[in-house]
C-alpha cells in the first residue's frame, strides 16, 4: 500500500503536470498549453482542473490518462479530473516558453496579436514567420491544417510547408 | 417538466451537430483536393465535439432524474436511440451530395449555429453557455470558410455557378425548419424565429458576391425538430449506429 504524500502546496502539483505532454504535439508540455486550469486539494483528494483546446479534441481522454499516470506514479492516488468549458481555451495562454519550443520543433507559434480571429471573408493572410528559415514571406494553404489547432501554411522563400499553430 | 424539455432541447442541438458531422465525415478521403478534405474533417471533427458535449450533460441529467440499471451515456445517446427519437434538423442529415451541395449546407448550417450559439452563451444555464461560448470560437471558421467557397463557386466557372444554383433550388425548402420553435425550444425560452433576419442578412451578402439569387420559392419542409425525418435519416443511423446494434457494448 502507498500512503498518500503529504501535499504542502500546489506547486509540487504543477510540477508534476509539467511533465505531461500533449499527445499531438509531444514537445508541448500541457502547462504550456494552458489545458491545465486549476489545482485543487479537497481533504486527501486532489482534483486537477482541464479545458479542451477544441471541442473535438481527440487528445482529451490521453490527456487525462496521462495525468492520471503521472500523479499515481507520485503516490497520489486520489484523483479527480475535471473538464471544463468556460471560459474558453485561447491561444493566449500559450506560455512563451511553448512557443519557443514549438518554433525549435517546426511549428509557427501562435502570433502574440491574433489577426484572423474575424469573420471577415477572403482577409490578407496573417503575417506568420517560417520555423525553418525565419523568412515572413510566406502564404497560407489552408486555414485547416493536420490536427484541429493548426492551419497549414508554406514559406515562399525556402519553400518548405509548415503548420501554423493558429488564432484561437 | 421542465427538465424533461431541457434534456429534448440538448438533444436537439447535439443531434444537430452529430448528423452533420456524420454527413461531413463521409468526405473524409475524398474530397476534391487534399486542403479541403483536411478543412471539411476538420470541421467535422469540431462538430462531433459539439455532440459530445450536449450529449453529456444531457447524460448526466438523465442520471440525475432517474435511477435506471444502466447508466446513461454520450454513447448510448448517439448509438442506442432511434430514428424518430432524433431531433435534428432536416437540413443537416440532407445527403453530402456533390461539393456545391456540402459547401452550402456547410455555409447555411454555420450561419444558423453562429446566430444560435450567440444566443445562447447568454443563457440562464451556465453549462449550456460554456458549450455555446466554446463552440462559437470554431463556428467563427467554418463559417468563414464555407462563406467564402460559396463565393468562389456561385462567382466561378459555368460549371460551379450550375452546380451551386442547383444545390440552392434543392436546400432552400429546408432552411425555414430552423427559425420555426419546437415545443422545447420555447419552454426553454427560445425563439428561433428571431434569429432569422440576421441569418437572412449574411445570406444575403453571401449570395449578392457570389452572384446567387435567394430563391422566391418559400415552401418548407418541417418535421426533423420533432423527430420526422427524412427518408435520408434511417440510412445514416444504420451506418452510425451497426457497430453497438452488431455487437452491443463494444468498446476500442
Amino acid at each position: 500500500m502507498i500512503s498518500t504524500p503529504v501535499i504542502k502546496d500546489n506547486k509540487a502539483i504543477w510540477d508534476i503536470l509539467s511533465m505531461v505532454t500533449d499527445p499531438e504535439v509531444p514537445v508541448l508540455t500541457i502547462i504550456d498549453l494552458g489545458i491545465v486550469r486549476d489545482v485543487k486539494k479537497e481533504g486527501a483528494q486532489l482534483e486537477i482542473v482541464i479545458t479542451p483546446t477544441y471541442s473535438g479534441c481527440p487528445a482529451m481522454d490521453m490527456i487525462a490518462t496521462n495525468i492520471r499516470i503521472a500523479l499515481l506514479s507520485h503516490g497520489f492516488n486520489n484523483i479527480k479530473i475535471t473538464t471544463v468549458l468556460s471560459p474558453a481555451w485561447t491561444t493566449d495562454w500559450m506560455s512563451e516558453e511553448g512557443k519557443q519550443k514549438l518554433k525549435a520543433y517546426g511549428i509557427a507559434p501562435p502570433n502574440a496579436k491574433q489577426q484572423v480571429c474575424r469573420d471577415d471573408l477572403f482577409v490578407a493572410d496573417e503575417a506568420v514567420e517560417c520555423p525553418h528559415c525565419k523568412s515572413y514571406h510566406t502564404h497560407r494553404v489552408s486555414e485547416f491544417g493536420s490536427t484541429a489547432c493548426k492551419a497549414l501554411y508554406q514559406c515562399d522563400s525556402c519553400k518548405e510547408p509548415f503548420d501554423y499553430f493558429k488564432c484561437h | 417538466m421542465k427538465q424533461h424539455s431541457s434534456i429534448d432541447f440538448l438533444l436537439h442541438l447535439a443531434d444537430n451537430a452529430l448528423i452533420l458531422s456524420q454527413r461531413n465525415a463521409e468526405w473524409c478521403g475524398h474530397g476534391p483536393v487534399l486542403e479541403q478534405d483536411i478543412a471539411i474533417t476538420n470541421i467535422s471533427l469540431d462538430l462531433l465535439g459539439q455532440a459530445r458535449n450536449f450529449y453529456q450533460y444531457a447524460a448526466q441529467l438523465l442520471n440525475e432524474q432517474a435511477n435506471t440499471n444502466e447508466p446513461i451515456t454520450e454513447d448510448s445517446l448517439a448509438y442506442l436511440r432511434k430514428e424518430r427519437e432524433f431531433k435534428n434538423c432536416l437540413l443537416t442529415e440532407l445527403p453530402r451530395g456533390d461539393w456545391a451541395q456540402t459547401i452550402l449546407r456547410q455555409f447555411l448550417f454555420s450561419n444558423y449555429q453562429n446566430q444560435l450559439m450567440n444566443l445562447l452563451k447568454e443563457s440562464d444555464d451556465s453549462q449550456i453557455a460554456a458549450i455555446a461560448e466554446k463552440s462559437l470560437k470554431e463556428i467563427t471558421y467554418h463559417l468563414r470558410w464555407s462563406a467564402e467557397w460559396v463565393i468562389r463557386l456561385g462567382d466561378g466557372t459555368e460549371e460551379s455557378r450550375a452546380r451551386m444554383e442547383k444545390a440552392i433550388s434543392e436546400q432552400w425548402p429546408y432552411t425555414g425548419e430552423m427559425f420555426i420553435a419546437a415545443d422545447y425550444e420555447k419552454q426553454n425560452g427560445i425563439d428561433p424565429a428571431l434569429l432569422q433576419s440576421a441569418w437572412m442578412e449574411k445570406v444575403k451578402e453571401v449570395f449578392e458576391e457570389a452572384t446567387l439569387a435567394i430563391p422566391a420559392n418559400t415552401f418548407m419542409h418541417t418535421g426533423g425538430k420533432q423527430g420526422v425525418h427524412t427518408e435520408h435519416l434511417g440510412y445514416i443511423l444504420t451506418e452510425l449506429q451497426y457497430m453497438q446494434r452488431a455487437y452491443p457494448g463494444a468498446a476500442w
